[in-house]
């Protein structure tokens, strides 16, 4: 006779599990949906800034830009040098 | 006959540097400017470029004449050196240009790095900022 209690509050468990069930599952489908729109709209923005950014940075063509700092510190000492030896024409 | 040795080897001590002075007074009669580009450097009509070249800043075609003259010895000299030194002709020349710029007498033209002649005052000269 105990049967009947045990029974009958299970399709009522059952059904509202359902609809929880249910409702869970619309609502992670939302924020999944939002999330890849973020992520859509994030590529786009980031996108965006790689195509503006480009043409802003100057291209500076210097003189004699292949000639390096270190060259001529390595070369100074020669160079007074030269000028002592050879003053007549520096 | 065993003082005799001794004796010239007290009598050439010097010797040495005798020659020393001697080779100095010698070099550094050789090494004076001509006196037509002495005188176009303290007038100004040539000045020293950041490249290690004359550059004639005014007067004709003596002073042009004169400019490529210097010019074409400084060439052959740089190319001795850069060979030298297992560098570049052009960056043998561009330091040599950094030290004579630094060098040139107040009242002297220089070519700054923008490409404007200057005239040498008694502060440091505008000079490339990779001149050492």
């Amino acid at each position: 006779m105990t049967f009947p209690r045990l029974t009958a509050p299970n399709p009522a468990a059952t059904s509202s599990g359902m609809k929880r069930r249910g409702m869970g599952g619309s609502g992670s489908g939302r924020r999944v949906a939002s999330a890849a729109a973020v992520l859509v709209i994030g590529a786009t923005a980031l996108a965006g800034c790689i195509s503006v950014n480009a043409p802003d940075k100057p291209i500076v063509i210097e003189l004699n830009i292949n000639i390096k700092q270190e060259v001529i510190y390595r070369l100074a000492d020669d160079v007074k040098k030269n000028i002592e030896a050879n003053s007549d024409i520096f | 006959m065993t003082k005799t040795a001794p004796s010239i080897a007290r009598r050439l001590r010097f010797a040495p540097a005798l020659a020393l002075v001697l080779a100095g007074i010698a070099t550094t009669a050789l090494a004076d400017r001509d006196p037509a580009y002495a005188a176009a450097r303290a007038a100004g009509q040539v000045g020293e470029k950041p490249d290690g070249y004359l550059g004639v800043v005014s007067g004709g075609s003596d002073v042009r004449a004169l400019a490529d003259k210097i010019n074409i010895q400084r060439r052959a000299n740089y190319t001795e050196r850069a060979a030298a030194q297992n560098a570049t002709i052009e960056e043998y020349a561009f330091t040599q240009g950094c030290i004579l710029i630094q060098r040139t007498a107040p009242g002297e033209k220089y070519q700054a790095p923008g490409g404007a002649w200057q005239t040498r005052g008694a502060g440091a000269p505008e000079r490339d900022p990779r001149c050492p």
